[in-house]
């Protein structure tokens, strides 16, 4: 696979005006499908959830899912936009064996939802609006795994293996229109930008919203322009960049390339282009072509969904407060300072300090464990720090264990540590591994008896009111315990040895 | 005549994964185009009055509620299947063809 020359992000920014558009697909968390009524659930055996509907077995009809046009209503109204009072369904036909009809039934020129906007955060508390073109309904299509070939990419690959479990999935799909005036933020936006997305449907209950399941993906289009030129470059479409991250990533990555492919003086292919996360880069996917021809037509065996005024404003009554109010009162209820609620924010552990506390925890044992311990090793270990698979629970019960002095804070950590790896709750690890902070006097006086006689200088210097040589008897125990020691005992216990008044 | 020519046969054929020779070709063109025309008389008969219409039937709004139905077992999903692998369809690689 041959590497694609880049500029550095900084001299592409220098030369060149980045244009942004995403197409962001949500899937429902409806029981059942968009127009079969198996179920929709994730990580089932293969093809076990279908029926003849989901195979497009001939003489079937779709009946179409009540709940998943009230989610996609309610996704629409969140996004700012106007409700169509009647629209209509379409296929969109091609050929890829991850739909077994040879169509997706689609919304083509009347989508549910249209002209919306929604603002994003930046991680400075700036506010970018990104314009909302459409949000259409449409069906998920099956899961292909392709096997064999040298990389297990989908170049090279043998043959490919499919679950139907996904095909007809509720899925709504939302566009932006073209986002300008982004510049060297363009790639933090489209972070923002799908973070903002996935908090909404999630916060409206319409969607599990888990990147890592594929509940919320987005394909990012990525142009550039000369800078001060109105018209727009010729883009790419990077297809599934599953995480937050990712889709930073890309945006910067293709950014890099486009500018040095300009650079260059060969004008970009518009073209699909495939994120691998291990190499951080993309490859090129296949070019626009005649196989884009969906012809697209009306899907005759879906009547149109006409939504009432009185529909609609049912459903926007039903409306859960919106994020924004709710982020400014979770800093007030867990009373947090601007920048210590912001650093919150921009780690992506809102929802999981908030679920943390819920579990009983308080706001500060939550934000400490949260911020001090779990963002640090999730981005070691490059993850979103939701996806390190640390539960609520687990903080809480480490946070009882330092309260009641059985273990201090070090050795929590520690915990925590080996709970990630695997190795069961805190207290079976604590109990695993003795790890509980000695208590008992004698091993300490032993281990300070030892330390005193090992230094005499020191012991003398304290003895004679140098309080502060106290620290190198105080190592030596807690290293003579394995750090089990508890360090206040260890000083009080120190002091009446030496006949020394605290 | 309508505007369909036999690149556009073509064109659709290959869309449609349809092998069509020489002789099918020129013939569908000169039939699709007497079709198109055809249709194009009920559009010419249609006034300013008449909206444009995807369903003969003035019905909207059939739904279903979201209540969990009947499934098949993989081994019925599966029982058409030309291959199959560890209850999942086997299909060749396609990336080159797209």
């Amino acid at each position: 696979m041959s590497t694609d020359a880049i500029l550095t992000f900084e001299e592409a920014m220098e030369k060149y005006d980045p244009v942004l558009g995403f197409e962001v697909h949500v899937e429902l968390n409806t029981k059942t499908k968009m127009f079969s009524s198996a179920p929709n659930v994730f990580g089932d055996e293969p093809n076990t959830n279908v029926n003849e509907v989901d195979l497009g077995m001939p003489g079937v009809l779709p009946v179409l899912n009540r709940a998943a046009v009230e989610s996609s209503i309610k996704i629409g109204l969140a996004l700012n936009c106007k409700i169509a009072e009647a629209c209509r369904f379409a296929r969109k036909n091609y050929f890829y064996p991850d739909t077994p009809k040879n169509f997706q039934t689609s919304q083509y020129d009347e989508p549910i939802a249209y002209d919306g906007y929604l603002d994003v955060e930046l991680s400075d508390g700036t506010v970018f609006r990104v314009e909302i073109e459409r949000a259409h309904m449409e069906e998920d299509a099956g899961k292909l795994t392709h096997m064999g070939g040298a990389t297990g990419r989908i170049q090279g690959a043998d043959f490919s293996l499919v679950d139907y479990n996904r095909a007809g999935v509720p899925l709504v799909e939302i566009v932006t229109k073209p986002i300008e005036g982004a510049g060297s933020r363009a790639p933090e936006l489209a972070k923002a930008y799908v973070a903002a997305v996935r908090e909404i449907v999630k916060n409206l209950g319409v969607s599990d919203a888990k990147m890592e399941r594929g509940n919320v993906r987005c394909d990012a289009n990525v142009s550039l322009r000369p800078h001060g030129r109105e018209r727009f470059g010729i883009r790419s479409e990077t297809k599934n960049v599953n995480s937050l991250r990712a889709v930073e990533h890309a945006v910067r990555y293709e950014i890099q390339r486009h500018a040095a492919v300009l650079d260059s003086g060969i004008p970009v292919v518009q073209e699909t282009r495939h994120w691998h996360e291990d190499t951080r880069t993309t490859t090129s996917g296949r070019p626009k072509s005649d196989a884009d021809d969906y012809r697209y037509f009306p899907e005759p065996d879906l009547v149109p969904v006409v939504a009432s005024r009185e529909w609609v404003e049912e459903l926007r009554a039903t409306l859960p407060e919106p994020p924004a109010a709710r982020r400014k009162r979770l800093q007030a209820d867990w009373g947090y300072s601007d920048l210590e609620f912001r650093d919150v924010v921009n780690a992506g552990v809102m929802d999981e300090i908030e679920e943390t506390i819920a579990a009983g925890a308080s706001a500060s044992v939550a934000r400490k464990w949260w911020m001090g311990e779990i963002v640090g090793r999730a981005k070691n270990a490059d993850v979103d720090p939701g996806q390190l698979g640390v539960e609520p629970a687990t903080i809480v019960e480490l946070s009882k264990m330092v309260e009641d002095g059985k273990i201090n804070n070090k050795m929590a950590t520690e915990v925590l540590d080996h709970v990630l790896a695997g190795e069961g709750t805190p207290a079976e690890i604590v109990e695993k591994r003795g790890l509980a902070v000695v208590s008992d006097d004698g091993p300490l006086l032993e281990a300070i008896d030892a330390a005193l006689a090992a230094q005499p200088d020191v012991a003398d210097k304290i003895r004679g009111g140098k309080v502060q040589a106290i620290g190198a008897i105080v190592g030596a125990v807690m290293k003579a315990t394995r750090g089990q020691a508890d360090t206040g005992r260890v000083r009080e216990l120190i002091m009446e040895r030496l006949g020394v008044n605290a | 005549m309508a505007a369909i020519n036999r690149d556009d046969v073509a064109h659709l054929a290959r869309l449609a994964h349809i092998e069509m020779s020489a002789e099918e070709l020129d013939r569908m063109a000169g039939e699709l185009a007497v079709i198109v025309d055809s249709v194009k008389s009920v559009s010419e008969a249609a006034g300013d009055d008449v909206p444009a219409t995807s369903h003969p039937i003035p019905l909207n709004n059939v739904f279903r509620e979201d209540v969990v139905g009947h499934t098949f077992t993989a081994e019925q999903a599966l029982s058409g299947a030309p291959d199959s692998i560890e209850s999942r369809f086997k299909v060749p690689a396609i990336l080159d063809e797209a």
